[in-house]
């Protein structure tokens, strides 16, 4: 069974067609990188995947499932996580609303969610700063706080919306490196238009701009780190290894992108 | 001020005041990390039209301001969930419209010139008993739905979208947040007034955030804090001869500024 498949799948914000006949099969244990332009469906997508937004052509399984069912087997991370920063709340506390709705005390929080809480924290490395109030942690801290908040339902697949985005260099790979060992034993999706981190770590890279186009790029990731001395890729090598039908499209992106030498 | 204390009015002014800033520190501490300090003040001026309707009709005060209140709080709550961007538009409409619709029907009462006065900026030496039973029962109510329902409370506070994933009724809560808001704002129209309200449901929730590292212990620490400037301020009106709504915000602007002024000292 597939983690994610999706099939014929369209969705427009009143007229104006957002996603066109988009075909995903996303198997377990795979690292997808869904990117492309700001405004070419991404977050849609994801919207879509989440139950967020309702589905009305074409269709989702999570899991086997629709994905308003398969909602609880998936951790997601949104983007945004610096809001409501001076919020005093404990990270422990954040952590904990992770927790799927179900068996739950009258009053406060249970043992064992407690105790859940604390093994996700450890998973991310952050158990010394369960007492810690979240407006004390950094971008990079705190991004690891909201992964751990995600993993606390024990989800098969972990959805991240642009994770990297307001954290230093160092810090992204920090989460990246993280995310790699976490993907050992669930699926990790990463939304995100920073390219050039994320394909170094993701085996599967998916391109969306209305449409959906699929790389396989395991295999390419490998040849091309025989060739490389650095390890970046540069910005042509990647349009390469996506193929040309991007390329259009890659164009407009061009000055976000950092060029690598 | 202690031989003030054999007088019933004062006992009660006393009890109203710790009755009243324990419930604002509580929904303020709620009102401030949820951002609706101007719905919350939307909904204290709206409450003046239910004061007029109560007047117009020879119904209790408390009575008609609770349910004028309270319905303008579940407006408020279903045209900002439609329509959030349009809040501030709506916001300003219902608070205009709400004092207005006051003003006509006390000007419509025959023969009767309401004190405008007392209810906008209080009048705590007039508390009765009934509205002690009132107040005290609202108190329990608060606290009641912070403690039992805290972690959901929580969970839409810190990160509504996030709750709404994990299956708390985001809409719900909200709704809750506003209808308490309002009872607690007609409560403290007898303390404050309906226009300095939104200081005291503000003030002590600014210092107490400052101090907490949970919202349960900041709710608590500013009902606390709200308590402490309203009995000080209650004596410094009692002192000076002064009006006690307007004592008791003075009183905690001026903490607030010292307060200010020390915890700088201590993160720098």
């Amino acid at each position: 069974m597939s983690a994610i498949e999706i099939k014929d799948l369209s969705f427009a914000y009143d007229k104006q067609m957002i996603l066109e006949n988009i075909n995903l099969k996303v198997e377990e244990k795979d690292f997808l990188a869904i990117i492309g332009p700001n405004g070419g469906g991404k977050s849609t997508l994801l919207k879509l995947i989440l139950g967020i937004n309702t589905l009305k052509i074409g269709s989702i399984s999570v899991l086997g499932k629709k994905p308003s069912q398969g909602l609880t087997k998936i951790g997601y991370v949104p983007q945004n996580t610096n809001i409501n920063t001076d919020f005093p709340i404990k990270v422990i506390e954040v952590v904990m609303m992770g927790h799927v709705e179900g068996k739950r005390p009258l009053f406060g929080y249970g043992k064992h969610e407690v105790q859940c809480a604390m093994g996700a924290l450890e998973q991310v490395s952050m158990a010394d700063f369960a007492q810690t109030k979240i407006s004390a942690l950094s971008g990079g801290q705190r991004q690891r706080i909201m992964i751990a908040r995600a993993l606390c339902a024990h989800p098969q697949i972990l959805i991240l919306d642009e994770p990297t985005s307001s954290i230093d260099i160092t810090g992204q790979r920090e989460i990246y490196d993280l995310l790699k060992v976490l993907n050992e034993y669930i699926t990790v999706i990463v939304v995100s238009h920073d390219i050039s981190v994320i394909l170094e770590y993701a085996d599967k890279a998916a391109h969306v701009n209305k449409n959906l186009s699929y790389h396989d790029i395991s295999d390419k990731r490998s040849t091309f780190h025989k060739h490389g001395s650095d390890e970046h890729f540069c910005e042509i090598e990647l349009l390469q290894m996506l193929g040309s039908d991007n390329c259009n499209t890659c164009e407009d992106e061009q000055p976000k992108w950092s060029l690598k030498p | 001020m202690i031989e003030a204390l054999q007088f019933e009015f004062m006992q009660h002014a006393l009890l109203a005041g710790f009755l009243v800033s324990f419930a604002a520190g509580i929904i303020g501490s709620l009102i401030v990390v949820n951002r609706m300090v101007f719905l919350a003040g939307g909904i204290a001026h709206t409450s003046y039209g239910g004061i007029g309707l109560a007047v117009y009709l020879g119904l209790p005060i408390f009575l008609g301001a609770s349910v004028f209140a309270v319905a303008a709080a579940i407006l408020i709550a279903v045209l900002t969930l439609k329509k959030r961007h349009r809040m501030d538009t709506f916001i300003g409409l219902i608070w205009a419209v709400g004092m207005a619709i006051g003003v006509i029907f006390v000007d419509l009462t025959p023969g009767y010139n309401v004190d405008l006065m007392s209810y906008l900026f209080g009048s705590i030496l007039a508390v009765s008993s009934e509205d002690l039973y009132f107040m005290a029962a609202l108190l329990a109510l608060i606290i009641f739905v912070v403690t039992f329902w805290y972690r959901d409370i929580l969970a839409v506070s810190y990160d509504s979208e996030y709750a709404a994933l994990r299956g708390v009724n985001v809409k719900f809560f909200y709704t809750l947040i506003l209808i308490l808001s309002a009872l607690t704002v007609v409560i403290a129209i007898k303390v404050v007034g309906l226009i300095l309200v939104i200081a005291m449901l503000t003030i002590p929730v600014y210092i107490a955030e400052k101090l907490s590292n949970s919202l349960f212990s900041m709710m608590f620490l500013s009902g606390a804090i709200a308590t402490l400037f309203t009995l000080v301020g209650l004596w410094m009106s009692y002192t000076y001869n002064l009006t006690s709504g307007a004592s008791i915000i003075i009183v905690s602007a001026l903490s607030l500024g010292l307060f200010l002024l020390l915890h700088k000292k201590d993160t720098v």
